[in-house]
């Protein structure tokens, strides 16, 4: 069941003078959401598009659904769904209407009415697309990318600049296309994003993999110390462990036996966002030697 | 697939109220305007024709090269910027198919147009279409329209952004109107002016339809104007081909 949909080896690209992407392995199994996290101009989009058949890579090994993107034709495009990082719509054409046309150019598409009820368009579907507002054009997108039926979906950065609510209802969207078995490869800068729908994350700085894994043990984050602060009679006091059971334990009994309380207690687990951070930060030297991407 | 690919350009074309005026009211705009303004005059061409008789002919070429080269290099522009040739790209349809909708979308907006403005000039102006000439019509309004196509889609390299469509291609074109004789009648342009024209299309296309479309005259097919209009549309559609582009310029 670990059947590889994208697997990637030493893979370079240069503009120029400058390195966007130094050398990334990764390996997609089929089924999975797999998302690529990293600052702006980290080589996301780079990468992204290497592996859609945009851009032509500089070095290393690249097979997607078991061939070469720069060299793969229309049988392979039919298998693929790309989402965009920033596309618009024909304003004159309606949702179902924009859905028919894309259709038309697959062999096997899924049907119109079926790809509008899984991106939630149900009561838009008739209007013009000019008319939708930008959670609902970006749920349109994906419905665009869904409707040649792919086994494979490319997702470039689809919430960024939604507000709370639009991307509440995209990641709804996102996560159903899950329980559709489509693998999916998602780049995002959003920490969030990446731990609410990823299976893996692989979080990218300067065109390196920094860390990889489940979103939970990235960074070593399950066996990271855990800070215990609290107020008590000797004032502020920060401890830090790595088994914070006993040490809570031991505390609790000492505050009850001894009469004081624990005020503002807190109990911190590194969180995936300064996990990320602390690797970004690191690399950050890297990073602004990166173009930034056209 | 080029058929499904058409439809959906006629239907975002006609609703497009930008494309819809400049290709459609604009030429019509323009027809009753001259025609008012200069009736009962008659142009020192072939031997004297009617003012009438001469802005038809004029007004279709026009039209013509509105329908396609005009209206295809801002659509274009425009659906590249937007991302949506990049799209497209990404699916299984071949790259051929999506230009052949949209200059087949072209062609068959400027023949709707001959129709158009040749009963508007039969009905308001009495000018008799030329059925008899109804091949050489067909024949020399197809070979412009496939030029002027293949000029339109190699100027969208020339174009940088959406804003910078429109004022490209009027600069381009409006000028070259007036110069080659379309606003104003042949016979009231200085001869060097005409001189200059003759290094441009519109020029060459403009002459052959006239002569195309004056009834009676022996004209016909003038090759000499039209084998230059393909001329230009076969470098058009090299220089197409070199340099056009799937992927947005700007962002």
């Amino acid at each position: 069941m670990s059947e590889l949909v994208i697997s990637i080896r030493g893979l370079r690209k240069s503009y120029g003078e400058t390195e966007a992407v130094r050398g990334i392995d990764l390996e997609v199994n089929r089924g999975e959401v797999f998302a690529f996290l990293g600052p702006n101009g980290a080589g996301k989009t780079t990468t992204v598009e290497i592996l859609e058949g945009y851009r032509k890579r500089s070095g290393g090994e690249v097979s997607v659904l078991g061939e070469d993107p720069e060299r793969a034709g229309r049988e392979w495009r039919g298998r693929i769904g790309i989402v965009l990082q920033s596309c618009r719509l024909d304003p004159y054409l309606t949702a179902r209407e924009s859905l028919s046309l894309y259709a038309g150019y697959y062999a096997n598409p899924r049907p119109v009415d079926e790809v509008i009820e899984l991106v939630g368009l149900e009561g838009k579907a008739d209007e013009r697309t000019g008319k939708l507002s930008g959670g609902q054009q970006r749920r349109l997108d994906v419905g665009m990318a869904l409707v040649g039926d792919p086994e494979l979906l490319f997702l470039d950065e689809p919430t960024t600049g939604f507000d709370p609510a639009a991307r509440r209802q995209a990641w709804e969207t996102i996560a159903g296309l899950r329980d559709l078995g489509k693998t999916v490869f998602l780049t995002t800068h959003y920490m969030d994003e990446a731990q609410r729908l990823a299976d893996r994350v692989a979080i990218l700085a300067g065109g390196r993999v920094v860390a990889r894994g489940a979103p939970e043990e990235l960074g070593d984050r399950d066996n990271q110390p855990t800070v215990i602060t609290y107020r008590g009679p000797e004032g502020e006091v920060s401890l830090t462990t790595t088994t914070p059971v006993e040490t809570l334990n031991e505390l609790t009994g000492r505050a009850l036996a001894e009469g004081f309380a624990l005020e503002g207690l807190e109990v911190k687990r590194p969180s995936l966002e300064d996990v990320y951070l602390e690797l970004t930060d690191r690399n950050n030297g890297a990073v602004e030697q990166g173009v930034p991407l056209p | 697939m080029i058929l499904h690919q058409f439809r959906y350009d006629q239907k975002a074309f006609w609703r497009n109220p930008a494309s819809v005026f400049f290709t459609v009211a604009f030429p019509v705009v323009l027809l009753l305007i001259f025609a008012t303004v200069f009736d009962g005059q008659t142009i020192e061409v072939d031997g004297g024709v009617e003012i009438t008789a001469y802005y038809v002919p004029a007004i279709i070429t026009l039209a013509v090269i509105s329908a396609t080269m005009q209206s295809l290099a801002m659509s274009l522009v425009i659906a590249r910027e937007d991302g949506r040739l990049k799209r497209g790209r990404g699916t299984p349809m071949p790259a051929w198919v999506f230009i052949a909708g949209r200059v087949g979308n072209s062609i068959v907006t400027a023949l709707m147009m001959l129709a158009l403005i040749a009963v508007l000039g039969r009905v308001l102006y009495g000018v008799a279409i030329p059925w008899d000439e109804l091949p050489a019509i067909l024949i020399t309004l197809v070979i412009g329209a496939a030029a002027f196509s293949c000029l339109g889609i190699a100027l969208t390299a020339a174009i940088p952004t959406q804003d910078a469509a429109a004022p490209i291609v009027n600069a381009l074109l409006l000028p070259l109107y007036f110069l080659s004789g379309i606003f104003i009648p042949d016979d009231e342009l200085p001869s060097g002016v005409i001189e200059f024209a003759n290094h441009f299309p519109i020029r060459d296309f403009f002459q052959a339809f006239f002569n195309a479309y004056l009834p009676g005259g022996d004209s016909g097919l003038d090759w000499g104007n039209l084998t230059v209009v393909m001329i230009w549309g076969v470098a058009g559609l090299l220089l197409a081909i070199r340099f056009f582009r799937w992927t947005p310029r700007s962002g």
